[in-house]
């Protein structure tokens, strides 16, 4: 089996709401390995985004531990989490979030910034980027001048121009028209098998979980055991039947 | 390496209403600094330019203005055989005893009239000066005829080439406009010594005298020794240190515009800071984005605070082009040494613009370093999550 690019141990986060305690992740432990294209899937509040985010230390647990690409996450200063996540980690979100001043090729040079690659190499691997997602003909457009879809597919290339070692979506389709979402999906895909990039998407369409190669539910906060479905879920499959 | 300026300039121009208000604010501030500083610098200049170096004053001792100054003609045939004063091509001694008097002329801007210094010397004074005559020519010794500075003939009517002024004991006629370069001199009016000291019963004491030291050493050696000279019992100063102690005239005006302008910088800071937390907040998702790409803190700090320096750099700018055209402005101010007007330019130079745009990054500085500060501490998800 290939090496573990995250690893939890009894991971917890818990949020607290005024004086309301919400337990959004709840002593979860998962292992996912190099290459492999999870799809994390559950019902609104279960705490599939906040495992995300624990993952690409945008957010600290409550308890537990988190190893993320060798990282132990906890030990981290804030300054070191920036720039290991400007290496490793590349994010695709469900609103693009595409700086709206910067035209395509800026937002995809943008990562690069952080590298001590030079403005004509940043601005070469930026466009190689644009060109894998099939945008090579909109390198100057601005966001504003682009459907969803091809916005989607800029900040794929962004995600993936520092060439990091794990990509993690957060309902990436959940913007876009059916046509785009499949589109974005085939491009997830194909970094996966063709570039071998670990994927870890966070979805709650089953037809956008069917791209990744394993598929785990979270329910109020608990990661399913593999193969297992949501209570509610097996009750409507069971009524179907 | 830091977020790059161009996403800061291109939110500038997007938010275009807001930025330009914004840098209004800052240009009218800063303007008001720049036409203070322009007026003190004009006043500066216009008294830099009438001292000559080599120039020594003599005056009663005691005396810090020539108005209020006695000096004799024994007193001056002594001055004027001191060594150490230059010669003239003549072979006399370059020195001028002068009778200097206010009359009162009403102007363009005040009817009541102001007072203007009336200046009698001989020729050997005018020689002194390096004046130029623009219009007619120098007034005839012994005879009740002026020459005006180019100030004096702008501002007041009644000293025009050709009109008759009336005091002392008749009416005298203008007969010529001098050009002083920048100098003080051009806010004079010039007439005959010998007439003006008897048309004002001063025959015995005029006022000072103008001396020329044959160099910058000796003029230093002839300033010890006039004062020392117990036959004398004057005091000598350079007209350096004359003129630099006149620019007190400015004192007021200049306190009254750093006045103002501190309760405008007060102003402008907040409407940059305003402008700069509305920035903040409307692009919270953008910031937790480049957060996520991997900016640190400190680069979003730098980014919003380099943001406020440009929006009040254009202020600057605008505050610059929006005071020029002073350079082209004439005023006068009352001077408390020679209870008259002295007229000159307003002076917008590079140095005084430097200042201006300075003060403006500063006011930028101010205002936007607690929105940057707010910007950078923003947590990934709260700002995510921020519409």
């Amino acid at each position: 089996m290939s090496e573990a690019v995250v690893k939890t141990n009894r991971l917890s986060k818990e949020f607290v709401r005024d004086e309301f305690h919400v337990m959004a992740l709840d002593e979860v432990d998962v292992e996912i390995h190099r290459g492999d294209f999870l799809a994390l899937m559950g019902p609104s509040g279960s705490g599939k985004s906040t495992l995300l985010h624990l993952i690409a230390a945008m957010d600290k647990p409550t308890d537990g531990q988190i190893e993320v690409l060798g990282a132990n996450l906890r030990q981290l200063s804030d300054k070191q989490i920036a720039h290991w996540r400007n290496e490793h980690i590349g994010f695709i979100f469900q609103s693009f979030n595409l700086i709206p001043v910067l035209t395509a090729l800026e937002n995809v040079e943008l990562p690069l910034k952080l590298t001590k690659l030079g403005k004509k190499d940043r601005l070469a691997h930026a466009e190689t980027a644009l060109k894998l997602v099939g945008l090579g003909d909109r390198l100057d457009h601005l966001p504003k001048q682009l459907s969803g879809g091809q916005e989607q597919r800029v900040a794929i290339a962004r995600a993936i121009v520092t060439d990091p070692d794990l990509i993690l979506a957060d309902e990436p389709t959940g913007n876009l028209d059916a046509a785009s979402a499949e589109d974005v999906l085939t491009m997830l895909t194909r970094l996966n098998r063709e570039f071998g990039k670990t994927i870890i998407l966070v979805t709650h369409d089953p037809h956008a979980a069917k791209f990744a190669t394993t598929v785990r539910h979270l329910e109020k906060g608990q990661l399913l055991p593999v193969g297992a479905l949501p209570a509610d879920w097996s009750s409507a499959i069971a009524v179907r039947n | 390496m830091a977020i790059p300026v161009t996403y800061n300039v291109r939110n500038l121009i997007v938010r275009k209403t807001t930025t330009i208000m914004t840098a209004a604010g800052i240009a009218m501030t800063v303007a008001v600094l720049l036409a203070v500083l322009g007026l003190v610098s004009g006043l500066e200049r216009a008294f830099a330019s009438t001292a000559n170096p080599l120039h020594v004053l003599v005056m009663r001792k005691g005396g810090n203005a020539e108005l209020t100054s006695l000096l004799t003609q024994q007193q001056f045939q002594i001055v004027k055989a001191y060594p150490g004063i230059a010669t003239g091509s003549d072979g006399q001694p370059m020195a001028s005893l002068e009778v200097v008097s206010v009359i009162n002329l009403p102007s363009v801007e005040n009817a009541e009239g102001s007072n203007v210094t009336l200046r009698g010397l001989s020729q050997r004074g005018i020689q002194m000066r390096h004046l130029r005559i623009v219009d007619g020519r120098w007034f005839n010794p012994a005879a009740r005829e002026v020459t005006v500075g180019k100030d004096i003939a702008k501002r007041y009517p009644n000293a025009r080439m050709g009109k008759q002024l009336r005091f002392g004991r008749g009416l005298w006629t203008v007969v010529g406009v001098m050009d002083a370069g920048d100098s003080a001199v051009n806010s004079e009016i010039f007439a005959d010594g010998v007439q003006v000291a008897s048309d004002f019963n001063r025959q015995d004491t005029y006022s000072s005298a103008v001396v020329q030291a044959s160099d910058a050493v000796t003029a230093g050696a002839l300033i010890k020794s006039l004062e020392a000279d117990r036959r004398l019992n004057v005091t000598a100063m350079s007209e350096k240190d004359y003129y630099d102690a006149q620019t007190v005239s400015a004192r007021p005006v200049q306190f009254l515009g750093y006045f103002v302008c501190i309760i405008m910088a007060v102003g402008s800071c907040f409407a940059a800071m305003n402008t700069m937390y509305a920035a903040v907040a409307r692009r919270a998702k953008e910031i937790g984005t480049l957060r996520i790409l991997g900016f640190p803190r400190g680069s979003i700090l730098w980014s919003f605070f380099i943001e406020s320096l440009l929006l009040s750099l254009v202020g600057g700018i605008l505050a610059c082009l929006l005071v020029l055209p002073l350079n082209t402005v004439t005023t006068g101010l009352g001077n408390f040494v020679t209870f008259s007007e002295t007229s000159f330019n307003f002076r917008i130079g590079p140095d005084v613009m430097a200042i201006g745009i300075i003060f403006s990054l500063l006011l930028g500085a101010v205002g936007g370093l607690l929105p940057a500060r707010q910007a950078a501490r923003k947590e990934i998800l709260t700002a995510l999550r921020e519409i």
